[in-house]
């Protein structure tokens, strides 16, 4: 008899019983004082139960599934290092492309990891707990891999050898640092929908696929396989973040004006953080994938668009800022690319002026502002570096107060035009870049005052290298930022003449000629 | 006889990463291990403080009262990084799925004892809440531990005690007996003699000091769990009636006999580090080793009968020996 009961359970009873009927509402205990932090940000949640898990995966399956990915995995890993896999990529401009990866990248997946680990701790439904604490786990798994996968090209290559020192130090690695220290220090509910839904839903295409095709294009079969590895885990996280929005706005029609300020928020500071991504598309690609404006229009704009479109029924509306990214579409990968052009001293990754027949390339992709606003620049720079006079802008950049980003972005409607906004908080000024994030300023002027801005830093000789003494009286701040960066000279300014080219073209000679 | 294969060799730049190259004092390869763990967690210019507990930074050393000198001795000594742990998990799932296919073929359940298995089930279900609640405790660790070393460690260790509160929860379905499930809820929740067990899972729930979760939890409430249930009580199964429980419960008696390694080990290093923290590590395991006998008591009375406080106060002198060996005089 029993038998038979036990047989018939379907997967989803199965799953509850492996999950949510192991919890209990504590007794010697406050379930407030166990879960303290779901009520303070004004979600009101009814009914943990009525959460609908994403996907059901036991712990004995994820052990299998995983178990069998990481073996194939690291095989390919081996075999790939072994055999001098990185001179099969395509032209040694590609590494750079690893450079920016390793810096930005698996940081944020372990900032992931962490702040999903409190989110599987914090949730106070056994549901979303466990769907976060698998989260958490996978996370560890691709800051981990995505390292593993670009150790080998950091033996041959400049610039990758002090990605840990730089994370926190590098002036262009803060965007994404204040993106992750944004979310995790901010509810779990916003946590969620700032990573969960925004990052990984939203915009994951956008951020994961370019940088996987672009590895798949380019003959780098390391990364190509850490992508291809993760996909089935990011289509579970994919899952989670959707059904979180849909639990806040089932569970009371307060959450929904919440739940909408977060989405565009967060929306768009997903979208500056984009704009690496852009140029690492259009100018740092050897072999491209698809111009980023192909990319948006694609994975944002008709996919975005079709998501929130599915949200209306719940009354969320389209991101505010969404019409600014399709006017930004057209423009961000350049200026940032001429951005980091200009500054030769400060990346640990190589710069360079596109090619003739690349720059052709970029006019058929972009026929309304390539050749109007950017050509004339790439081309002028071109010829002051032929000409022994390669720019460098050594001053510091001027930061937004919210993302970061360094000031470049236009005015919406003006590309000539440089974009400013401020705000007057506590009878200080704050700058920001867009009315988004003076938007984002304005409603938690608390919160980025805090923002760690080096520019500012620098100047109260608080980027100095370790051990410096600031107090001595002829301290100049700012003088040693290349100590404070631990940044290697040969991994600086154009690809042109760096080690890294030699090298390459030596190493590709002695691996395929006699 | 070797073989002599013949690859390209092209001489590397560098070894390895700067922080690894100073960390190990010489540019030389670093295992995957340690490419995957040390001083990554971000220790600096931290943008905001947390809306949650603006007291702290994102990651703050002083939310324990360990203090030491480099958080990355915390080591683990099986050096599981993501594929390292996956892949032993992996193996051991694959061996347990077989347990419990063997089990079901020659229906060994159906045949087992009765009364073996009313007096088995009793004791082994409701531990499927006990092990929920070191999964969510070990999530405490794993969250606001400090450093990648203890994180990625506790992480692992919350998620393999998900996977045995669900194993246990097969065992209960392997006897086909979806009743005694709900009936060891019950008495989880209500009956005497988990009374004690469930205050002291519940305390853990809301103790702030990380590493004293990890003490209380993993140390002293495992330390003497562990041996009791998955050793002296499957042993004594065993002898009467048989070794399905013991077959059922493989997985848990593996995952402490290679858990402890790491728990002694990072006793071990942070009480080395400094006279305070070895003072601190004793009074969080004689508070907590003395609670967890009296929450465990009328557990080991629910398995053992007279003989329970014979057996409680073995396995407190084994764990007391761990805690020597570990340099930590109690």
């Amino acid at each position: 008899m029993d038998m038979k009961v036990a047989k018939k359970l379907g997967l989803k009873e199965r799953y509850s019983l492996m999950t949510r009927d192991l919890a209990w509402d504590t007794t010697f205990h406050k379930m407030e004082d166990v879960f303290p932090q779901t009520t303070y940000e004004g979600i009101k949640i009814h009914d943990w139960d009525k959460w609908e898990d994403p996907f059901r995966l036991t712990m004995d399956a994820y052990w299998k599934y995983q178990s069998e990915k990481e073996r194939k995995l690291y095989a390919i890993l081996d075999g790939f290092n072994q055999n001098n896999g990185h001179l099969s990529v395509t032209d040694a401009r590609y590494i750079n492309v690893l450079k920016l990866f390793l810096g930005s990248t698996p940081p944020l997946e372990l900032m992931a990891a962490r702040g999903f680990s409190m989110m599987g701790r914090q949730m106070n439904g056994a549901g979303p707990r466990v769907a976060c604490q698998m989260q958490a786990v996978d996370e560890y798994r691709h800051f981990q891999t995505q390292i593993h996968s670009i150790s080998n090209y950091n033996k041959y290559y400049n610039g990758m050898d002090e990605f840990a020192h730089q994370q926190s130090r590098m002036w262009y690695l803060s965007d994404g640092k204040s993106f992750f220290d944004d979310a995790i220090t901010a509810g779990p509910f916003e946590f969620m929908v700032a990573i969960g839904f925004a990052f990984e839903y939203v915009l994951t295409n956008i951020l994961f696929v370019p940088f996987i095709s672009g590895a798949a294009y380019n003959g780098d079969m390391a990364a190509m396989t850490v992508g291809f590895s993760a996909q089935s885990d990011e289509a579970r996280h994919m899952t989670l973040g959707l059904e979180c929005i849909k639990f806040m706005l089932e569970q009371d029609p307060d959450n929904l004006p919440i739940v909408q300020r977060w989405i565009d928020k967060w929306t768009w500071r997903g979208t500056r953080k984009l704009a690496s991504v852009g140029m690492m598309m259009d100018y740092m690609l050897p072999k491209r994938i698809m111009s980023f404006k192909e990319a948006w229009e694609m994975y944002v704009e008709d996919n975005g668009g079709s998501l929130f479109k599915d949200l209306a029924r719940y009354g969320i509306t389209i991101p505010k800022c969404f019409s600014q990214t399709i006017e930004e579409k057209e423009h961000v990968s350049h200026q940032s690319w001429i951005g980091f052009y200009m500054k030769p001293e400060a990346t640990p990754f190589h710069t360079w002026i596109p090619t003739p027949d690349e720059m052709d390339w970029l006019s058929e992709k972009y026929p309304n502002t390539f050749d109007q606003y950017y050509r004339p620049v790439l081309e002028y720079l071109d010829q002051q570096e032929k000409a022994g006079n390669r720019f460098n802008n050594k001053t510091a950049p001027m930061n937004c107060q919210v993302c970061v980003s360094t000031m470049k972005f236009n005015e919406p409607g003006d590309p000539m035009e440089m974009c400013f906004r401020e705000s007057i908080y506590n009878g200080e000024k704050f700058h920001t870049c867009s009315d988004h994030c003076k938007e984002i300023f304005d409603n938690e002027p608390e919160k980025y005052v805090q923002t760690f801005i080096s520019s500012h830093q620098v100047l109260q000789g608080n980027c100095e290298p370790d051990g410096t003494d600031v107090n001595v009286p002829d301290f100049k701040p700012g003088q040693n930022m290349l100590d404070y960066w631990k940044l290697d000279k040969r991994a600086l300014g154009d690809f042109n003449g760096s080690e890294d080219q030699k090298n390459f073209a030596q190493w590709r000679e002695q691996a395929t000629k006699n | 006889m070797a073989i002599d294969l013949r690859t390209v060799s092209i001489t590397p730049l560098r070894q390895t990463f700067g922080h690894l190259a100073r960390r190990m004092g010489a540019d030389k390869p670093a295992s995957r291990y340690i490419e995957a763990t040390m001083d990554l967690q971000p220790v600096e210019n931290f943008h905001y403080r947390p809306t949650w507990e603006p007291q702290y930074d994102i990651f703050d050393q002083t939310r324990t009262k360990i203090t030491m000198k480099d958080w990355y001795a915390l080591k683990d000594p099986r050096q599981y990084y993501y594929g390292a742990w996956t892949l032993a998990r992996g193996r051991m799932q694959e061996i347990a799925e077989g347990d419990f296919d063997l089990v079901d073929e020659m229906g060994l359940a159906a045949a087992y004892p009765a009364a073996g298995k009313d007096e088995a089930l009793k004791v082994f279900l409701p531990l499927r809440h006990v092990a929920w609640g070191s999964n969510l405790n070990k999530a405490y660790v794993s969250s606001y531990g400090y450093g990648i070393a203890i994180s990625q460690a506790a992480c692992y260790a919350s998620m393999d005690q998900l996977g045995v509160a669900q194993y246990v929860t097969r065992l209960g379905m392997a006897f086909n007996d979806l009743d005694s499930l709900a009936d060891a809820k019950a008495a989880w929740l209500n009956g005497a003699e988990w009374h004690e067990l469930r205050r002291y899972v519940e305390d853990l729930m809301v103790e702030k000091d990380w590493f004293e979760v990890l003490v209380a939890q993993d140390f002293a409430l495992e330390g003497l769990l562990y041996p009791l249930i998955y050793e002296r009580f499957n042993e004594k199964l065993n002898a009467a009636y048989g070794p399905v429980f013991s077959m059922l419960t493989r997985f848990q008696r593996e995952w402490y006999g290679e858990t402890t390694k790491w728990m002694d080990s990072v006793l071990k290093v942070a009480g080395a580090d400094n006279a305070d923290n070895k003072a601190q590590l004793a009074a969080w395991i004689k508070h907590w080793r003395d609670r967890a006998v009296v929450a465990l008591k009328p557990v080991a009375a629910l398995a053992f009968g007279a003989e329970a406080d014979a057996v409680m106060d073995e396995l407190v002198q084994n764990l007391n020996a761990r805690a020597a060996k570990a340099g930590i005089a109690l």
